[in-house]
């Protein structure tokens, strides 16, 4: 009888602990929900006045001189666009290519090796990029390719490439790695080369996950803040001619960091720098939930398509 | 050293705005109505001291010597552009706020409706050069010719008297002081009614080492930036009012005898008149540590009447 008293004390503790730490664990989990809304509150918060503050004709015009209460985001939406769109051109074929050598065709060994090489190359900080193009990419652009100054929007680009290339490589990879051996071993055994296997059945299964890869990549570049105010050249032009990948052009990231370090709290500058916060917060929300939906897709064609 | 401050401004900027973050999300809801304390002098001994990077080498200097021979006061010299500094004193978090330009009438007003009232005190004065690369032949511009190249009405050197290249415009960021005083007196050549901006192809620099660093290797650029700032590698332009007047090289005598047309005065602001040691230290600035402003390409006051 005593014996199974203390059962019974022995069960009721254990469950009151699991209690406990399943409390816990969902507190902290939810917290990070918490976290993001009271973000999007604070963004909304300081943001939002600037759309009433500013007349929507100076708000959507092409200058941005905040100085003179000249407050055109339109040159810095389209120099969002046009680095990270650009830079996701470069990433694309070359993390591609990347993930499919290193998953397909490199030989164990190298894979040993390449594997943590790519994730060392998403460690370097963007600072120290952001240096190494000014010093060295720049003036050798400015040289090849003889524009005015190679503190451009390709600059930016290139430098943003490399920045999203390990998030697209390994993220490509593992869809690569999510093909069945069955699809690769029937490609084989019609006949078909290994290039064709690659080409025409392999890459072609992991669709949906390059295009995830692609999403958190072009994710990751346009967020990038550092290197891109480090070597774009920050002029707030419209990036409309031929020859505008070859300008200088300013960036939505590189405007906050610059300006909101000595803007005057909660003056229209202020305002109006969240503003552009919450431009570029959507911008991602919605490349997120791009690569989210392919994702969710995938899940429900069972698999693989 | 020139390389490791232009990594440690950026790493400011990017610290900053992680503590404005950090700060918005878990502090905001808990010190609603709280102020920062006034700090107490005579208790601490400290003297915070921030504002324009023009001037963070010459208060860096005066409190340095200051110290030496007083070691009882502990000061401590920031950077960061007038903007913050001024923002800084209107906010309570520092003593002595330095700035390159006057305060803006909105700057006044936050400051008052913060019951502050601002005290102004000129403590230095700056010439602002204007540099080119080393080989560029062109060595003097009238203002309007400087005025015309900033606003892209002149594009090519060749039309300065130069070889025939594409001129890159340098500036520094719409929110340093230097920007605010080369717009109103050289590109709208102190017109108040005017209302010529920078030319949008206009590269903003987030530091005076990003305009060194790129002048130095560009052929095809034009910057200006505070005297103090100029290196050996930069070829400075000699400035001349109109066509008929003397082109004169920034000097400490040419701004002394008002020959130089770019110089203007330095600030520091206290909130309400001083007291106690910021009053003994600012006394001191502006006696003493005179001797100390030409040592670091600035002109002191006394030498100016």
């Amino acid at each position: 009888m005593e014996k199974k008293e203390s059962f019974i004390n022995q069960i009721g503790r254990a469950r009151r602990a699991e209690f406990a730490i399943e409390t816990l664990i969902r507190t902290l989990g939810f917290s990070s929900i918490g976290f993001v809304l009271l973000i999007f509150f604070f963004l909304l918060r300081e943001g939002l006045p600037v759309f009433f503050e500013v007349r929507p004709g100076n708000l959507f015009s092409t200058q941005w001189y905040p100085t003179f209460d000249l407050y055109g985001t339109l040159p810095l939406i389209l120099g969002s666009v046009l680095v990270t769109v650009t830079a996701v051109a470069i990433a694309l074929p070359l993390g591609v290519a990347t993930a499919v050598f290193v998953r397909e065709v490199a030989p164990g060994w190298a894979r040993e090796v390449l594997k943590p090489m790519i994730e060392v190359l998403a460690g370097i900080p963007s600072v120290v990029l952001g240096f190494f193009g000014m010093t060295l990419v720049a003036p050798l652009i400015r040289e090849t390719l003889r524009v005015p100054t190679g503190l451009t929007a390709f600059t930016g680009a290139l430098l943003l490439a490399y920045m999203a290339l390990p998030t697209i490589i390994s993220v490509a990879e593992d869809a690569l790695d999510a093909v069945p051996k069955g699809y690769r071993d029937a490609a084989l055994a019609m006949g078909a080369t290994r290039w064709q296997t690659i080409w025409r059945v392999v890459v072609p299964a992991a669709r949906s996950g390059i295009v995830t890869a692609v999403m958190l990549g072009m994710g990751r570049a346009i967020g990038e803040t550092m290197a891109v105010m480090m070597v774009t050249g920050n002029a707030a032009r419209m990036p409309l001619t031929a020859d505008s990948l070859l300008r200088p052009v300013r960036t939505m990231t590189a405007t906050i960091a610059a300006e909101m370090g000595e803007v005057a709290q909660g003056s229209v500058h202020y305002h109006a720098l969240f503003g552009i916060g919450i431009v570029l917060f959507l911008l991602t929300f919605l490349i997120n939930l791009a690569a989210a939906s392919t994702i969710f897709k995938k899940r429900r064609r069972g698999g693989l398509r | 050293m020139t390389q490791l401050r232009e990594c440690h401004q950026f790493q400011i900027r990017a610290a900053y705005i992680l503590v404005v973050c950090l700060f918005l999300l878990l502090a905001v809801p808990l010190l609603v109505g709280c102020r920062p304390a006034p700090s107490n002098p005579e208790a601490a001994q400290v003297i915070e001291n921030k504002g324009s990077d023009t001037l963070v080498n010459l208060a860096l200097a005066w409190a340095e010597s200051y110290m030496e021979t007083h070691p009882e006061v502990h000061i401590s010299v920031t950077g960061g552009g007038s903007g913050t500094g001024i923002a800084a004193m209107i906010n309570g978090t520092v003593d002595l706020a330095n700035a390159s330009r006057a305060m803006k009438a909105e700057e006044i007003a936050a400051a008052e409706a913060n019951g502050i009232t601002p005290v102004e005190f000129t403590v230095a004065r700056d010439a602002i050069a204007v540099v080119v690369h080393l080989s560029n032949p062109v060595s003097r511009l009238t203002l309007q010719q400087i005025s015309d190249i900033y606003t892209m009405r002149i594009t090519n050197w060749s039309e300065v008297g130069g070889e025939d290249r594409p001129i890159v415009l340098l500036s520094r960021e719409s929110n340093s002081g230097t920007y605010v005083y080369f717009l109103e007196n050289v590109i709208r050549l102190g017109d108040g009614d005017s209302d010529l901006l920078f030319a949008p192809d206009t590269l903003l620099m987030p530091s005076s080492e990003g305009i060194s660093a790129e002048v130095r290797q560009n052929p095809n650029a034009i910057g200006y930036d505070g005297l103090g700032y100029v290196t050996p590698d930069q070829k400075v332009v000699a400035v001349a009012r109109d066509e008929a007047g003397p082109y004169v090289l920034p000097s400490i005598e040419t701004v002394n005898d008002g020959s130089y047309p770019i110089s203007r005065p330095l600030y520091m602001y206290t909130a309400g008149e001083p007291t106690g040691v910021v009053a003994a230290y600012l006394g001191w600035i502006l006696g003493e540590g005179q001797s100390l402003v030409p040592e670091l390409g600035f002109v002191p006051l006394d030498a100016g009447r």
